[in-house]
């Protein structure tokens, strides 16, 4: 496994900055969580390490080295949020895996292996023939994860892979996420807006508004005792009344509702 | 399964028998009549239609029967010739934004937008010009003048597959470009490309006959149905079926194409109902939210009860159920509860436990097919199902049930500014004139803290954030007096921040109206922090209710149970695994024997596979239907394959 760093990333379409000189570093065999609301920039970082954004500054380095974005090793994956277009509906779930697969194997190896990253991700080998339409989102999202675990990735990166899940089913994918962890020892940037997901996977965190990172450290550290006002109102805004601090300083002011004319 | 609704429509069926009778005759034509085309009959020059010669003869005395029989094959041939020199050269220069990046793709993407702009018949005279007369430049004119409204479809076709995920995922994992094409787009694409073509070559034939008939496409001795229209042509006078028998053919061909063509679109088409049926729906709630639809009151209608007292809602064995080509599902099976005056209840449950159906049918937003049924459906005292669907009713509903939605985008008319849309509902249901009721709309607008509320009022809902959409939908419900806000997933779509000031403003409203709130969510958290009582939804029916704050301590419903479990907090074990549900949510179609739960639950017995719990109230009344209630989960429960 390997480090994955962002050095002064700057993305932008026409005029609109996404991302405004980004460092973040993903270390060996360590999992980054990436929290912010919608347009905050953070899945444009995840784009961007692996070609589907256009970087206009700063680098993008595995170790040191560019991220390849020719041939057919690629070191950095990526799974995305919704298991529903995430999988092409006329490839069968064993085809969708082995396409990812670096290099060429025969019959026999292929299917090997197809059913050893099933198996990883906790689903029947016998899966291989389905094709996702038979799948709940959930097998779906844990296909999608073999697959970007079949091209032999040193990074992985997981953009919301559970929002679009049920809450039954988001567990099992987090739990998921934390086996291969510890048992590969896989590196990851896990981008999530929901903090309680993060704080359950994530060994650091950063904490991204507008394009920019404002508060980055260890998860207990970030989440327990947050420096930056954006994510102490970030904290602030999560449901749960025990959590809620009584002074929130982002909330707007209240304008109270007219009766009179009702 | 395709191919049997493709000939079950008469439609398929006319437009399949037509064409398989169209190329037999073209593979069969000149075998079985071809000597009878080319005898010459020097006695019958020109003559008129007889019982040897149907439709009269030629100038050599040839029949021209036979001969438009024989004429078939390369009518047919050139058609479908050119078609696919349409096809290919239309997907080459669809697929070259995708295959040669953007600069070059830009390029011919305006190239060919200028080109589709040219009439086509322009183009084929011209392309006909530049290749010469004859069958070939003629198949090449025409399959040329077709290509830009391919290449147009297909760039289309391709831009909408190249934005799906698995595209991107292929491309990230070093598939290459002419690779992606081969296996993931062209397949995907396949089905509205060859429904297209089908069509199309209708067309193409008719061209070609034009082509022909000009004296620009086949030329003697060769023929093909135009030529032999433009030989026919001189005699009209005489045999005027010399040039309308061909003209038929081409007629019959044409139709053969095109009512194939439609019926592949529309067996085509059906593959993908599931889940529109309801969007639609929804998306019919949005502009009047409060206009309730007609719900078809019960058939077999289960007897008749009256609501609680002191209720503001009292639904009793409400169902649900929505008729399929197979089984009908049973969304919602038997749900009874009440909500009080002023009372916030949630709602929760995963997708398909019936949470959405259950408030739909509550406003009274579900259309035919589906059926609602309900002992009673009583909103402020009043039977919604007894009373119809009149205008009286549908005012009071108007002005005293709000409704707010998942997705405030699909909530607005996008062409109707906000204003106007919130002012509808106060010249509908409460006369207030233009002006006032835009006013009035303004008010609302900045009682629901939208800044500037004159100027957003003018605003189209695009020019609104999220958050401020649902606001301005709150807003829509506070144009009346709502004493009941039903919202089926409110801030599901919503950023944390944002969904804070929705919930807050709910929470608000509720305080200043005395309204009640019926809140459907999937977010545990959200619901046990606005709300007083929740009901557990499984498969369609209440499995638990209780009062909110006991979410994590009272729950007695293994489901209730592993469903706060499943969910990680900002306090959760962070040293053990998340507890999970093992196995899918029950299939609403085809829901078991027994507690639907059954097959998911570390606690079921034969008797839970067999015996249906019922919804048992207890002394406090919190409710729960499980005969293992409040039981001990064994001490580890088996690893998941959900």
């Amino acid at each position: 496994m390997s480090v994955l760093g962002f050095h002064d990333v700057r993305v932008r379409y026409g005029s609109h900055t996404v991302l405004k000189d980004v460092s973040l570093e993903v270390g060996d065999g360590e999992i980054v969580g990436l929290v912010g609301e919608s347009g905050s920039g953070k899945s444009t970082m995840a784009r961007a390490a692996v070609g589907l954004a256009p970087v206009t500054g700063g680098r993008i380095l595995l170790d040191g080295r560019p991220v390849p974005s020719r041939g057919r090793v690629r070191p950095v994956q990526m799974v995305f949020q919704d298991p529903y277009s995430s999988l092409d509906p006329r490839m069968t779930v064993g085809e969708s895996i082995a396409e990812a697969m670096p290099g060429r194997l025969g019959r026999q190896a292929r299917q090997a292996e197809i059913a050893r990253l099933l198996t990883l991700v906790h689903l029947d080998a016998a899966r291989a023939g389905d094709l996702p339409g038979r799948l709940s989102g959930g097998q779906r999202q844990r296909v999608a994860l073999a697959r970007a675990l079949a091209a032999r990735p040193e990074v992985i990166l997981a953009d919301e892979i559970t929002s679009a899940l049920d809450v039954s089913v988001q567990g099992a994918v987090l739990n998921l996420v934390r086996d291969m962890r510890r048992d590969l020892g896989l590196s990851m940037l896990f981008i999530s807006h929901n903090l309680a997901v993060v704080r359950y996977v994530a060994d650091r965190v950063a904490v991204m508004h507008n394009g920019e990172i404002v508060e980055h450290g260890p998860t207990a550290q970030v989440l327990g005792t947050p420096r930056h006002d954006y994510t102490r109102h970030l904290l602030a805004a999560l449901p749960g009344a025990a959590r809620r601090t009584p002074g929130d300083p982002g909330a707007t002011p209240l304008i109270p509702i007219s009766k009179e004319q009702t | 399964m395709r191919a049997a609704h493709l000939l079950r429509r008469p439609v398929g069926l006319a437009g399949f028998g037509l064409l398989v009778i169209v190329l037999s005759v073209a593979a069969l034509g000149p075998l079985l009549w071809g000597d009878r085309a080319t005898v010459v009959d020097t006695g019958n020059l020109l003559a008129g239609p007889s019982a040897e010669h149907w439709i009269g003869t030629d100038n050599l005395g040839r029949d021209l029967f036979s001969r438009v029989l024989v004429a078939t094959r390369l009518s047919i041939v050139l058609a479908l010739g050119a078609t696919a020199i349409s096809i290919v050269l239309g997907l080459v220069l669809g697929a070259a934004p995708m295959l040669a990046g953007p600069r070059l793709g830009r390029l011919v993407t305006w190239a060919v937008n200028v080109l589709v702009a040219f009439p086509g018949l322009l183009l084929v005279l011209f392309f006909a010009v530049v290749f010469g007369v004859g069958e070939r430049g003629a198949a090449f004119a025409v399959g040329l003048a077709g290509a830009p409204s391919f290449a147009r479809l297909c760039h289309t076709l391709i831009a909408g597959i190249s934005e799906r995920d698995y595209i991107a995922a292929a491309r990230i994992a070093g598939v290459s470009r002419l690779r992606i094409l081969r296996r993931h787009v062209l397949p995907n694409i396949a089905e509205p490309l060859i429904v297209n073509a089908t069509m199309s070559a209708g067309g193409v034939l008719l061209s070609f006959a034009g082509l022909s008939f000009l004296g620009l496409g086949v030329q003697a001795p060769s023929y093909d149905w135009g030529k032999l229209m433009q030989d026919g042509l001189n005699g009209i006078y005489t045999n005027p079926l010399a040039a309308l028998g061909p003209g038929f053919a081409v007629i019959v061909a044409g139709l053969a194409f095109n009512l194939t063509g439609e019926a592949l679109a529309a067996a085509f088409g059906l593959g993908d109902v599931p889940g529109t049926a309801r969007r639609s729906r929804i998306r019919t709630a949005a502009g009047q939210t409060l206009a309730p639809a007609v719900t078809a009151p019960a058939v077999t209608a289960p007897v008749v009860t009256a609501p609680a007292e002191g209720t503001i809602l009292s639904v009793d064995d409400l169902r649900v159920t929505i008729p399929g080509a197979g089984n009908p599902i049973h969304a919602v099976r038997g749900v009874t509860f009440a909500v009080r005056d002023g009372e916030a209840v949630g709602v929760v449950g995963e997708s398909g436990s019936g949470k959405s159906m259950t408030a739909l049918a509550v406003a009274r937003l579900l259309e035919e097919p589906i059926r609602v049924e309900a002992g009673h459906l009583a909103f402020a005292g009043e039977d919604l199902l007894a009373a119809g669907d009149s205008a009286s009713l549908r005012k009071r509903l108007g002005t005293s049930l709000a409704v707010v939605f998942q997705d405030p985008m699909t909530s607005f008319n996008p062409v109707h500014r906000v204003g106007p849309q919130l002012a509808e509902v106060s010249r509908f249901h409460q006369g207030l004139s233009r002006k006032a009721a835009f006013a009035r709309a303004v008010d609302r607008l900045r009682a629901v803290r939208i800044r500037e509320p004159e100027r957003r009022a003018r605003q189209h809902p695009f020019e609104f954030s999220g958050g401020m959409r649902q606001r301005a939908m709150i807003g829509m419900g506070l144009m009346g007096t709502p004493r009941l806000i039903i919202a089926d997933e409110p801030t599901t779509a919503l950023d944390v921040t944002v969904q804070q000031q929705v919930l807050g403003l709910l929470a608000e409203v509720r305080r200043d109206t005395g309204a009640a709130l019926l809140l459907i969510s999937h977010d545990v958290s959200v619901v046990t922090d606005v709300c007083d009582r929740v009901l557990v939804m499984y498969a369609g029916r209440i499995v638990e209710e209780l009062p909110a704050r006991g979410l994590r301590t009272l729950a007695r419903h293994p489901y209730t149970r592993a469903l706060v479990a499943a969910v990680p907090d900002m306090e959760t074990d962070l040293t053990r695994p998340l507890a999970v549900i093992p196995g899918l949510p029950a299939d609403p179609a085809h829901v078991p024997a027994g507690c639907a739960f059954a097959a998911r639950c570390p606690l079921a017995d034969d008797r839970c596979r067999s015996v249906e719990p019922v919804l048992e109230a207890d002394t406090a009344g919190n409710r729960v239907a499980c005969h293992k209630a409040g039981q001990p989960f064994p001490a580890r429960t088996e690893e998941v394959t959900a």
